[in-house]
């Protein structure tokens, strides 16, 4: 970690008490990018002399008592598939060249009216469909601790950019995992908000009912901050939480029975550690785990093949390979079978939610493997040989189908290469501010990331 | 239409249109498709099968009020 101090808390009071500039905070940023892009490939458009600019106007609004927040001035990226007016929006896709966005995403919009300075726009899985960033038209983005492994997807590039200190926070996109998997696998907290609380317009679609934006970040308290200013709110802390007395619930069956065994054992030791500081777990049951895959697989094939129809058509060629053969799979989707997935879908609601009732939270894995290597297709977990891409989304994607929010933290690491693992908290829908008041009260307990 | 029906007719028509590497993918499909088919909340026009995704049972809930 280059960039000190190291977290938008600690940052935003800095500038605020004019300890520091946005400008040499941006400085040291944009080098630490020049540094390190190159071997990373975490961004796909760097914005140096605009990000320059947009700090000087912080400098002069904070030396002129306009204080806007504690986003006020602060150095963050952006995932390539969401607008920023009079920029390409490439979606990591040839398919988008010549693009440019005429208008700033709602997200953006936001950002931008809390002084928060936009370094510029990072890589991802092509069009956000996959795990790996590895089938971008921009090259795959690479993990901060050994650029021979993925840093997880589909939000690669804003994770690795955070991870390794070129921005304090990402914003990046979640259909099945996309925020909470990188984070997991760069040790870093990746917030996915309940369904439908944070505008998606001005974003380039991947599942239109699955698709949530929120941050990356080093801490909870940093992703309840951009949370707080992606909702259109305040931008405060999260209150404090009493761990002392919670439920927490565990979904034994199904989430933890296909775990790497070094993501078993930091779980356990994290339940461990939470289990002393007071925290009451208790084992819960999702009675139809087993057909999330299915109900997933059926719902994002069909919305992602609808918007995707006319440039497969058009410009099939212009797709990375793997990226749109899996297009073209949802064109085969007959609609019973999407409705069929529909009705799965309330099913898998009403499930949460009776896990849920009267606990603060349920707690899993968020991530059931380490950080892969690029270019291995599958893992060996629990005697069976599995897709890469099916182990990955295996803890998260059953959230996505039920708007419920998630916030993946960093829990512990692996022994030997010291790869982060994460843990991940679900809470009631429609109950993000108080999912990020059990994260943070949990946050200490659940390990170390790779960011401090 | 039946799994194996719509599977031989989506690797007929992917073959078509040059996407021989559809194949195992449809194939991959079709074992998912056919697990959602079988799901034991599925509805449908016998008015006996599934658990309802509103937790009653469908054939409770295709019950008009009075109970015909």
């Amino acid at each position: 970690m280059a960039a000190d101090p190291h977290t938008i808390r600690e940052l935003s009071a800095a500038l605020r008490a004019r300890e520091i500039s946005s400008e040499m905070v941006t400085t040291h940023c944009l080098a630490r990018i020049e540094e390190r892009n190159p071997a990373l490939n975490a961004f796909i458009a760097v914005l140096g002399p605009a990000a320059l600019d947009a700090a000087r106007v912080a400098d002069r609004e904070i030396a002129g008592g306009r204080y806007r927040g504690p986003l006020h001035g602060v150095p963050i990226s952006l995932k390539d598939l969401i607008d920023m007016r009079g920029l390409p929006t490439t979606a990591g896709s040839r398919v988008r060249a010549g693009h440019i966005a005429s208008r700033d995403a709602a997200v953006t919009a936001r950002l931008r009216e809390a002084g928060a300075v936009i370094l510029g726009k990072t890589n991802l899985h092509e069009f956000a469909f996959g795990t790996t960033n590895e089938d971008s038209a921009f090259g795959p983005a690479r993990h901060p601790l050994d650029v021979n492994r993925s840093p997880g997807g589909s939000s690669g590039g804003s994770a690795a950019s955070v991870a390794d200190g070129m921005a304090y926070a990402s914003i990046g996109t979640d259909t099945g995992g996309s925020i909470r998997i990188p984070a997991a696998a760069c040790g870093l907290v990746g917030l996915k908000p309940a369904v439908d609380e944070i505008p998606l317009h001005g974003i380039v679609p991947l599942s239109s009912t699955m698709d949530h934006v929120g941050p990356l970040c080093r801490s909870v308290d940093d992703a309840a901050i951009v949370y707080g200013v992606l909702r259109g709110g305040a931008a405060d802390a999260p209150e404090p939480w009493t761990l002392r007395g919670t439920r927490f619930g565990i979904p034994r069956s199904y989430f933890l029975a296909m775990l790497d065994p070094q993501v078993a054992a930091a779980f356990d030791a994290a339940c461990a550690r939470l289990a002393d500081a007071g925290a009451l777990l208790e084992d819960v049951d999702i009675p139809h785990a087993a057909d999330i895959a299915p109900i997933y697989l059926h719902l994002v094939l069909s919305e992602a093949a609808a918007y995707h129809a006319k440039m497969l058509d058009s410009r099939g060629d212009d797709y990375t390979p793997n990226v749109r053969i899996r297009l073209e799979l949802g064109r085969y989707l007959l609609a019973e079978d999407y409705v069929r997935a529909l009705r799965g879908r309330q099913l898998l609601i009403r499930e949460v939610d009776a896990a849920m009732r009267g606990r603060a939270a349920l707690l899993l894995p968020a991530l059931a493997i380490p950080a892969p290597k690029l270019g291995v297709t599958t893992v060996r977990l629990a005697g069976t040989e599995e897709p890469i891409r099916n182990a990955m989304l295996r803890l998260t994607q059953l959230f996505n189908i039920t708007g419920h929010p998630a916030v993946a933290l960093p829990c512990g690491k692996t022994a030997v290469e010291g790869l982060p693992l994460g843990a991940q908290l679900v809470g009631a829908r429609d109950a993000t501010s108080t999912l990020l008041r059990v994260a943070a009260a949990a946050e200490p307990y659940l390990g170390p990331g790779t960011s401090r | 239409m039946t799994i194996k029906t719509w599977l031989d007719s989506a690797i007929q028509d992917a073959d078509r249109r040059g996407l021989a590497s559809l194949r195992p993918l449809l194939e991959t499909l079709a074992r998912s498709t056919s697990a959602l088919r079988t799901a034991d909340w599925n509805d449908d026009a016998s008015g006996e099968s599934g658990e309802s995704t509103d937790g009653e049972t469908v054939a409770d809930s295709e019950r008009a009020p009075d109970g015909r």
